[in-house]
């Protein structure tokens, strides 16, 4: 209703307009044509140098009432090491631009009021002046250049690349509709291959987890944090269609292009708590964030590093917003080592691990960890029951006392504990589950713990330390009932004597 | 002004009978046999002039289409919480209407408004519109020829132009939306209908369209050059054309070398879409669907889009110039100051056109090293530009300026022009570009340079010719409430967008309220977007005016009402097909003579006297 009333006022006001356009034709009839000239020159030479005088003042004014968005200037000074040359081209842009502005705008309205028509004033007959066309083609093109030096000065150090042996943190974005991934390289610093054609609900990058450099590469939930003072290369790619790259704060822009990885170097020069504090210095900023809850948090609180997209995506292309924290070097850090790998926890030993029939060069450290710690445990222990440990990656080959190669990290890890623990004297069990024939089967434990005690002798072990027993089925951990628990029983023990 | 009718017409039907070319052509009263009847004299017809009133309608009626879209897009970003539920009967389903009975914008057609209103501002506007209506019309009339050198052509054009607009209004009413990935249509977004439902169909006629505009373009441009350089009267050497004859000679020229391009670049963009190609496509992953498309890169339709889009902008405005170099110079009863350097600088600002492109595309992943290039070129543009500005002040200086609605228009298209124009200083300094491009800085300066500049120029002509196209003046008052409506509004709308641009508001954005950093510039939105009704209404005003005065408007009593040198106003008042009823006046001197040798004005078939100075030769 509100709608066709405006509607209805609307027509009324250009019916309204088009009688005065019609009564004032009326009246230039009867008044005589130089009388209607006259009064127009003046009317619009008047509405002429009354427009440059309203408007001029304006662009300072606005300017000044935003002054808050002046890209350089307090709350809106650039975060990044980069940012500042860019501030500060458009700064000397504005300088030049702004004379000119104002200049030809004086001219161009004074001219148009000074010289409006009046009867009787002839008009002079310049044609041209060459000298005068000389200066403002030189003039231009001096500034020009001056502009395009600086330009390309600060563009050409502005996107120049990790150059050789720089110390740098390599990030990657990845845009889809209407979302970013980021993926951080884990403790190694390298992100990992990708292949799109590997890509599913469960690896949503397509990352090839046979490329090592994967294995550690980590994809935060939601909190994204970035070290201050320290270099960063943004990988930038994108799954669909185009995106782009957008952290306002940082002067940092660039498309993420399908097939084509791009990037940007830069480094964040303020954290998020020190560009809180800055901006709490200016009024404007302690105004309530959210104008609806007015004693809800203040603009200045509630100030984050955004990323946006500014690359039309799609109907959910004004929504693809991230957060990165900007923090010290020390707090990022330990943030970093908190983050779980997305391979080891995601992927690694199900359906599509394409690694599954390896043992990880991680894997392989972390039980050397664990079983120094798992022996330690048993040595200092007095109950008898802990002084027992279950070796669960010797592996032999089924119905062989062979062992499997995979089997050397258990073993390598036993040398390794049988040196540090120079008093240890231990026994090696072989154990089977119940199927088969009993004296078969305690003749292949026996083999297999003999084996076990080779492999240790080998590698310098004295024989006076260690104890071979076949134990056959005789000793089974749980009842042999089912398949799992018979597979449970089938196992290689070692006893601390 | 009857005092300067009389004497001076029966001066040059003299030394039209004396000096003029007698092509031996026999006026029809009741038109030919080709023109006789409604249908072939209104509609079919393969009269310049009609056809140059076909192509204004046609603009008109697409630029308010145009507008009216970016009025709901605009109040989408002024009153985010405003109920539209109003529009419904409008827009369907596009207005979602919640339990609370709440009307909101689907950001679905949000983006379809947006690239609808680009596509029909930039091509059917701005292009078909100004430079459709104004080449038709005065190339024949001021060079001094019959009519175009293939009328036939001519009229093709024009009709191809008519179909692309069908085809572009059908696409609206698709159930999945007219296209909505932007005007550009860059791929892959463009290319995948299962990335955005505008991309379906929708896209489909997009191209369809776009191929017949490019049709339309390619005839008339050829019409166009082919009749400047062949059908031009006795005396009228190319330094003696004025200097919208000048604009829109060079003006076909880049739209016959740049649109094939567009076109090429399109239908590689179709290949992909309905052939499995993968020209533009590499490596896509969509919706979790992993595609068998790689090899491709979408870069590549960036550069074949923008080498057309780029002189694109040339193609809107240089039409826009030279019809204000000629009305300041009318109006400002003073020649045109520096008449061959307006003529090397259009001729520098179109070779430039072609070598600027990639300056679009800074951050589009380009190696850096490229855009070293594009940013040279680019600023080098200011050079002609800036000499083209200080070239129009100078007129005004010791003139003696009648202020007309055309001439008013003039004046603003020179501020619209220095503002746009000086922003873009900032934005082809790449690494100025990194923070401001694909913001609302952007918006700004374009709609500011090319958008309100070439709607002035297109005003200013419509004003000026307004007489030779109808037989009838629009109604003056109404033409200066029109003209300093826009010029406060149209500053109104777009200066506060250099402050959001600033602060790294994206364009584009349905909204911008989940952004900390962008959301406080609530009130300074709704203010943009009244200014931008306002200036909606007052350009339905411009059209009442225009169309009641075609019908009401005062009757034009003599030829040359406003004392002009150029050919069109020795044609009779409402001259028939072929322009001139007996002989072609032969052209004696420049189209510039104003307040020479204290003559008021000097048409351009007065002979010179003993020893006078031609300025043009």
């Amino acid at each position: 209703m509100t709608a066709l009333i405006i509607l209805l006022c609307v027509i009324l006001i250009i019916i309204v307009l088009v009688q005065i356009g019609k009564v004032t034709e009326l009246t230039a009839q009867i008044k005589g044509e130089r009388e209607v000239m006259r009064d127009n020159s003046k009317w619009n030479g008047w509405l002429s140098v009354g427009f440059m005088l309203v408007f001029l003042p304006a662009t300072v004014i606005s300017a000044w009432m935003y002054k808050n968005e002046m890209m350089g200037y307090g709350p809106h000074a650039s975060a990044s090491a980069h940012g500042g040359m860019i501030d500060s081209l458009f700064n000397i842009t504005l300088f030049f631009t702004g004379i000119v502005f104002v200049l030809t705008h004086i001219a161009l309205f004074w001219f148009a009021y000074k010289y409006r028509w009046q009867e009787g004033r002839k008009a002079r007959f310049i044609s041209h002046d060459n000298r005068l066309e000389i200066w403002w083609t030189v003039i231009p093109a001096v500034v020009m250049a001056f502009l395009v030096v600086n330009g390309l000065n600060t563009w050409n150090t502005v996107m120049a690349d990790i150059q050789g042996d720089e110390d740098f943190i390599e990030i990657e974005a990845t845009g889809q509709q209407f979302n970013w991934i980021i993926r951080y390289p884990g403790l190694d610093g390298k992100l990992g291959a990708r292949n799109f054609k590997l890509t599913t609900a469960g690896n949503q990058l397509g990352q090839d987890f046979t490329d090592p450099k994967n294995w550690d590469d980590v994809l935060p939930g939601q909190e994204l944090l970035l070290p201050v003072g320290k270099k960063i290369r943004v990988r930038i790619t994108a799954k669909d269609v185009l995106h782009n790259f957008y952290l306002p704060h940082m002067r940092l822009k660039m498309d993420a292009v399908p097939g084509m990885p791009t990037y940007f170097v830069f480094t964040p020069i303020k954290t998020t708590a020190e560009y809180r504090n800055e901006l709490r210095k200016y009024p404007d900023y302690n105004t309530p964030a959210d104008p609806a809850d007015p004693t809800g948090p203040k603009r200045w609180e509630k100030f984050e590093y955004e990323l946006a997209c500014a690359e039309l995506c799609g109907k959910g292309h004004y929504s693809m917003k991230r957060v990165f924290k900007v923090v010290p070097q020390e707090e990022y850090d330990a943030w970093l080592k908190k983050q779980e790998s997305f391979y080891l926890t995601q992927v690694r030993g199900k359906e599509d691990d394409p690694n599954k029939e390896r043992v990880l060069d991680v894997e392989v450290k972390q039980r050397a960890v664990d079983f120094s710690a798992n022996i330690k445990k048993a040595v200092e222990s007095t109950n008898a029951a802990d002084k027992v440990l279950r070796l669960d990656n010797i592996f032999f080959e089924t119905g062989s006392a062979a062992l499997k190669t995979d089997s050397r990290y258990e073993l390598d890890n036993l040398v390794a504990a049988m040196g540090a623990n120079s008093q240890m004297v231990i026994e090696i069990g072989g154990h089977t589950d119940n199927s088969g024939d009993p004296v078969a089967n305690q003749a292949l434990s026996a083999q297999r713990a003999n084996m076990v005690v080779k492999y240790l002798t080998d590698r310098g072990v004295p024989a006076s330390r260690l104890r071979a027993v076949g134990y056959g089925d005789t000793k089974p951990s749980v009842p042999n009932d089912s398949p799992e628990n018979m597979a449970k029983n089938r196992r290689t023990e070692l006893r601390i004597l | 002004m009857a005092h300067v009718a009389s004497a001076s017409e029966t001066l040059e039907e003299k030394l039209t009978q004396e000096l003029g070319y007698d092509d031996h052509f026999h006026e029809h009263h009741h038109g030919d046999k080709f023109q006789s009847n409604f249908l072939t004299h209104y509609i079919f017809s393969t009269d310049h002039k009609m056809i140059a009133r076909q192509f204004l309608m046609t603009g008109m009626f697409w630029a308010f289409i145009g507008a009216a879209m970016s009025i709901i897009f605009r109040l989408q970003l002024g009153f985010p919480e405003a109920d539209l539920a109003w529009l419904r009967p409008l827009l369907g389903k596009w207005i979602q209407v919640n339990e609370a009975g709440i009307g909101k914008l689907d950001p679905e057609f949000y983006y379809a408004l947006v690239t609808m209103h680009g596509t029909i501002l930039v091509f059917f506007v701005l292009t078909a519109g100004l430079s459709g209506t104004f080449s038709n019309l005065l190339i024949p009339l001021q060079i001094g020829a019959r009519d175009m050198a293939s009328p036939l052509l001519n009229a093709f054009s024009y009709w191809a132009f008519f179909l692309a607009g069908v085809v572009m209004f059908l696409s609206l009413f698709l159930s999945t939306g007219p296209f909505s990935g932007g005007w550009t249509a860059y791929p892959p977004l463009s290319a995948l209908p299962q990335a955005s439902d505008g991309s379906g169909a929708g896209m489909t006629m997009w191209i369809v369209s776009m191929a017949l505009f490019v049709v339309s373009v390619l005839l008339g441009g050829v019409n166009y050059i082919t009749t400047v350089l062949n059908m031009r009267t006795k005396g009228m050497s190319m330094w003696r054309m004025p200097l919208t004859i000048w604009a829109f000679f060079v003006t076909a020229i880049l739209g016959l070398l740049s649109f094939p391009v567009l076109l090429s670049g399109v239908f590689l963009l179709m290949f992909d879409r309905s052939m499995g190609t993968s020209f533009y496509l590499n490596e896509i992953v969509v919706g979790g669907e992993v595609l068998d498309r790689i090899g491709g890169s979408p870069i590549l339709y960036q550069h074949l889009f923008w080498f057309l889009g780029h002189p694109e902008v040339y193609i809107i405005i240089l039409p826009a110039m030279g019809i204000v170099s000629e009305v300041l110079s009318v109006h400002a009863r003073k020649p045109i100051f520096g008449y061959r350097a307006m003529v090397f600088s259009i001729l520098a600002i179109a070779f430039l056109s072609f070598i600027v492109w990639a300056h679009h595309m800074f951050m589009s992943g380009v190696n850096p090293f490229i855009s070293n290039f594009f940013v040279i070129f680019t600023l080098i543009i200011a050079v002609p530009s800036a000499v083209k500005v200080f070239n129009w002040i100078s007129t005004i200086y010791g003139s003696n300026l009648r202020f007309t609605s055309a001439s008013l228009f003039a004046v603003g298209f020179v501020s619209m022009f220095i503002s746009g124009g000086l922003t873009g200083i900032f934005l082809g300094n790449s690494a100025i570009d990194i923070q401001l491009h694909d913001t609302y800085f952007v918006v700004a300066h374009f709609h500011i340079v090319m958008g309100i500049a070439a709607f002035f120029g297109m005003f200013s002509g419509i004003y000026h010719w307004f007489p030779k196209m109808f037989g009838r003046f629009m109604n003056e008052t109404l033409g200066k409430v029109h003209f300093w409506g826009t010029l406060v509004g149209a500053y109104a709308i777009f200066w506060p967008m250099h402050y959001t641009g600033m602060a790294g508001v994206p364009r584009r954005y349905y909204s911008i309220d989940n952004f900390e950093s962008f959301r406080h510039f609530t009130e300074l939105n709704q203010f943009i977007t009244v200014a931008a009704i306002v200036v909606f209404f007052l350009q339905v005003l411009f059209m009442v005016n225009f169309f009641y005065s075609i019908f009401s408007g005062r009757k034009v009593t003599v030829k040359n009402p406003w004392g002009a040198n150029s050919l069109e106003w020795t044609t009779p008042i409402e001259p028939g097909h072929g322009n001139w009823p007996n002989n072609i006046p032969t052209v004696q001197r420049w189209a510039y003579d104003y307040g020479k040798n204290g003559e008021e004005f000097i048409p351009q078939y007065i002979p010179l006297k003993e020893g006078e100075h031609d300025h043009g030769h």
